[in-house]
């Protein structure tokens, strides 16, 4: 009976949504306050029964009900608690629950942080954001039921894949999904402002946030994601370029053109048409990435279980949403256009830059990413596009831009003659080609030509944008302008970008590898470490049984650290299992996978230690703070007071 | 109205009619040209061992299985331990033909993860598997025992692939399994 209850909660929660996907468009475009006051209490009573329906659902896992079809799928009684709650996003029709319940969730957010906004401008965008859950839900009723019923029910569950069996698989399908659909809200209000007709540079201030916080979510699931590959499939690498990595990092590269184009238009009111064009571009390659990794279009390891019907839903809801907002687009654009000139070496200048080359790289991702799908439909055969082409391609506007942000940051709006910025760069110019030149040498030994642009580039990036904050904290007397929380912001996200690609150079530049046969009490040298062999045993797990080895590492007489790497074979879905053991460093990380036995008591071992690598993942996590501190400016605000109405309106009739 | 606005929905449009085309076709479907017909006669040196080869002649006189693998696939990976599964029940055998790969990589992946191959042809260059119509690796031929292709499965190998594909085109082709092995 509870899962019913479920199922009712989502019909009831699609009859509020068509709700308030229709009456407070209308209410706006006759000006009826009647009509628009419903879209609040129709976006808060959504959330409630999706969250209920998503309730139900965790129930049903929770108590083993396998008389629902999904939970009978892809959970086991065995399964520890924690991984029961994953198994709720674990598949097709959980994680498009989930991504409801997010959307709701952000729509909610929007209800309570649209109320210093124009009355009816809030209403177009909870109206828009009612049509996207719409479609949503409707995709989920009609064609994914996750309370569908399995009758008889079965005895036992068919367990949760055993790779998703694992702590970081539980957080990452959340954060990765708050990322794509809190690009919904952008959306959403740049289609409202093309419905409005008309976009103030209050505007973009509205939209600045919503747009940050989203990218910060998308930034730190991307980053959980490529950390999950590294220690849970065994063999070391981070990043793979399969289409569903891809459809996760194509709208982070709009969004961070966003985030760039809208500061644009906030403070000079230029980029309009450019800025609702990357807003919707970012929230339409979400929708295109749930497209490809649901449709079954694509080859990727990742794909759900793909089903022609549901790809055909999803690409008519595209077609609708995209399809729509762009009609809207090509109607409504011109009359955003606004005359402004700047100089070529002004901030603006470099955002456009900016703005130029993560478009030519989400294009370079997106066709890379599609390039077997067109040579298919056209007859001219099967290929498949891998790794070469993407690192390749993805480098050649990423390096020209990695070296801009260092100088752009420095730059002012509307002009600037060249002269101060080229002393001001000086400096860390100066320590980026010492440092990054000099030290791969004096710690490796040999450095290729990549490996120091690599290096360089970064220490570059990284000692321009400490360049402002270090001289507010180290000559207090000599700066005027105190920094804001989003300057800081700026800054510390763009140390990031160089933190994250000093990471990447090194580890991919000075990684040692080694493959060995040992026995138990077998000594030997790794790099500056050496390995003892102390002991393999077997243990049994809540769910699976592993062969585990025990490793004491030494560094001449000091014990760094004992690795236990496993083996492990789960009880229902036998598919055996690598779990390495990593002794975690700043430095470095020291990797070591069990392989298989070799005879006469031998196993097999591969042993890897990646210098550096633990900055990949910390550079995506200084990103996201930075976009954090960004959201906290004051500046985003809005009025709550009584004058708020008069003065938004006041200046989107100016505008 | 001014042109250039409409170019963005130009382009979804287009985008779009790939789709829609997209959704009829089948990305794991290739139908092979070679179904049906023998092999390509290949020789390669053995990945263990440069020095032996490994060749038509090796896979000829049984039905057999030639799986194409190469460790920077992702795929393989995750077809790897089925194929080590059905290695140890013994039914048909296994050869690879490691494509594009690092001699030192692909041996330490064997190593790690189980070698469920009776040998593996090294195809560095990857000219065999020009001659064999491969796009994409993992990809695996059913091969019959006089060397003709029976049938040819791109995308990761499972075991629900294994029994509705494999396994009746086994049956059918030599009435048992175990294949008994011919004698020619």
């Amino acid at each position: 009976m509870i899962p019913e209850i479920g199922q009712f909660a989502l019909i009831l929660a699609l009859g509020l949504a068509l709700i308030q996907a229709t009456i407070p468009l209308l209410g706006a475009l006759w000006s009826r306050e009647d009509l628009t006051a419903i879209a609040r209490p129709a976006a808060t009573g959504q959330f409630v029964f999706v969250m209920a329906a998503f309730i139900v659902l965790c129930h049903a896992f929770l108590n083993d009900d396998f008389s629902v079809l999904y939970v009978a799928t892809n959970s086991n009684s065995a399964l520890p608690t924690p991984y029961k709650i994953a198994a709720v996003w674990g598949a097709h029709e959980g994680s498009l629950l989930l991504w409801i319940l997010i959307l709701s969730a952000w729509t909610l957010a929007v209800t309570v942080g649209s109320r210093g906004l124009p009355h009816e401008f809030a209403a177009r965008v909870l109206g828009v954001l009612g049509i996207v859950s719409v479609g949503m839900l409707l995709f989920t009723l009609l064609t994914s039921n996750p309370f569908e019923r399995f009758f008889p029910a079965a005895l036992e569950g068919n367990d949760l894949n055993p790779l998703l069996q694992d702590p970081g698989l539980v957080m990452h399908p959340p954060i990765l999904y708050a990322g794509y659909v809190g690009l919904a809200v952008p959306f959403a209000f740049a289609v409202a402002a093309l419905l409005t007709g008309k976009l103030s540079q209050d505007w973009a201030r509205w939209t600045r946030p919503w747009t940050t916080a989203s990218w910060m979510f998308l930034t730190v699931g991307i980053a959980l994601g490529s950390w999950w590959a590294y220690y849970e499939l065994g063999w070391g690498g981070w990043w793979f370029w399969d289409p569903v990595e891809n459809a996760s990092f194509m709208p982070w590269l709009a969004g961070t053109a966003l985030i760039h184009s809208l500061a644009v238009t906030e403070r000079r009111g230029i980029f309009k048409s450019w800025t609702l064009l990357l807003a919707i571009a970012a929230f339409s390659l979400s929708l295109l990435g749930t497209f490809l990794v649901r449709s079954g279009i694509l080859v990727s390891v990742h794909a759900f279980a793909s089903d022609p019907e549901r790809g055909l839903f999803i690409l008519l809801l595209l077609g609708a949403i995209t399809g729509g907002s762009l009609t809207l687009y090509a109607f409504r654009a011109r009359y955003l256009t606004v005359e402004g000139g700047f100089r070529l070496v002004s901030r603006e200048s470099f955002l456009l830059m900016n703005n130029i080359l993560l478009v030519v790289a989400t294009a370079a991702v997106l066709f890379g990413t599609l390039y077997p799908l067109f040579l298919d439909a056209l007859g001219m055969g099967k290929i498949s596009v891998g790794p070469p082409y993407f690192n390749a391609v993805f480098l050649i506007p990423m390096l020209p831009l990695a070296v801009l942000v260092g100088m752009g940051m420095h730059t002012t709006w509307l002009r600037m003659s060249g002269e101060p910025l080229s002393k001001r760069l000086l400096f860390p110019a100066g320590i980026a080609l010492t440092i990054g030149i000099i030290f791969p040498f004096i710690l490796f030994g040999q450095a290729s030509a990549l490996t120091l642009v690599g290096v360089v580039t970064a220490l570059w990036v990284i000692a321009s944008s400490l360049l402002e904050p270090a001289k507010r904290l180290f000559q207090k007397n000599r700066s005027p302008m105190p920094l804001t929380r989003g300057q800081w912001g700026m800054y510390l996200a763009h140390m990031g970008v160089g933190v994250f690609i000093l990471g990447a150079t090194v580890t991919s530049s000075y990684t040692i590898e080694t493959d060995s046969r040992a026995v138990p009490g077998d000594r030997w040298q790794v790099g500056e470490y050496e390995l003892y062999f102390r002991d393999i045993r077997r243990i049994e797990g809540v769910n699976y049984e592993a062969t585990e080895g025990e490793f004491e590492v030494w560094e001449g007489d000091q014990l760094v650290t004992i690795l236990r790497p496993q083996k492990r074979v789960y009880r229902v879905q036998t598919s055996p299992m690598t779990e390495a053991a990593i002794d975690v460093g700043w430095g470095r990380d020291l990797f070591i996978a069990l392989g298989d036995p070799l005879g006469d008591g031998a196993w097999s071992l591969r042993v890897q230690i990646k210098p550096l690598i633990r900055f990949i993942w910390l550079g995506a996590l200084i990103m996201a703070f930075g976009g954090l501190l960004a959201i906290m400016d004051p500046r985003y605000r809005v009025k709550r007071t009584q004058e708020k109405d008069a003065i938004s309106k006041q200046s989107l009739e100016t505008a | 109205m001014m042109w250039r606005y409409l170019i963005p929905i130009s382009v979804f449009l287009v985008l779009s009619a790939f789709f829609v085309k997209g959704l009829s076709l089948n990305p794991r479907y290739v139908p092979s040209p070679l179904l049906g017909k023998p092999a390509p006669e290949f020789e390669l040196p053995r990945l263990k061992d440069p020095n032996l080869s490994l060749g038509s002649v090796d896979l000829e006189g049984q039905v057999s299985l030639l799986n194409v693998w190469a460790t920077w696939c992702v795929g393989c990976r995750q077809e790897h331990g089925f194929l080590v599964e059905l290695s140890q029940e013994n039914n048909v055998p296994i050869y690879g033909l490691n494509w594009k790969d690092d001699r030192n990589t692909a041996l330490d992946w064997l190593s790690t993860l189980g070698d469920p191959y009776i040998g593996s042809a090294f195809d560095e260059l990857g000219e065999v598997a020009i001659d064999w119509g491969v796009y994409g690796a993992p990809e695996t031929f059913l091969l019959a025992s006089d060397g003709t292709v029976l049938y040819k499965h791109i995308a990761p190998l499972t075991r629900d692939i294994w029994t509705s594909e494999f396994l009746p085109r086994i049956i059918s082709e030599c009435g048992s399994i175990p294949c008994p092995i011919a004698n020619n």
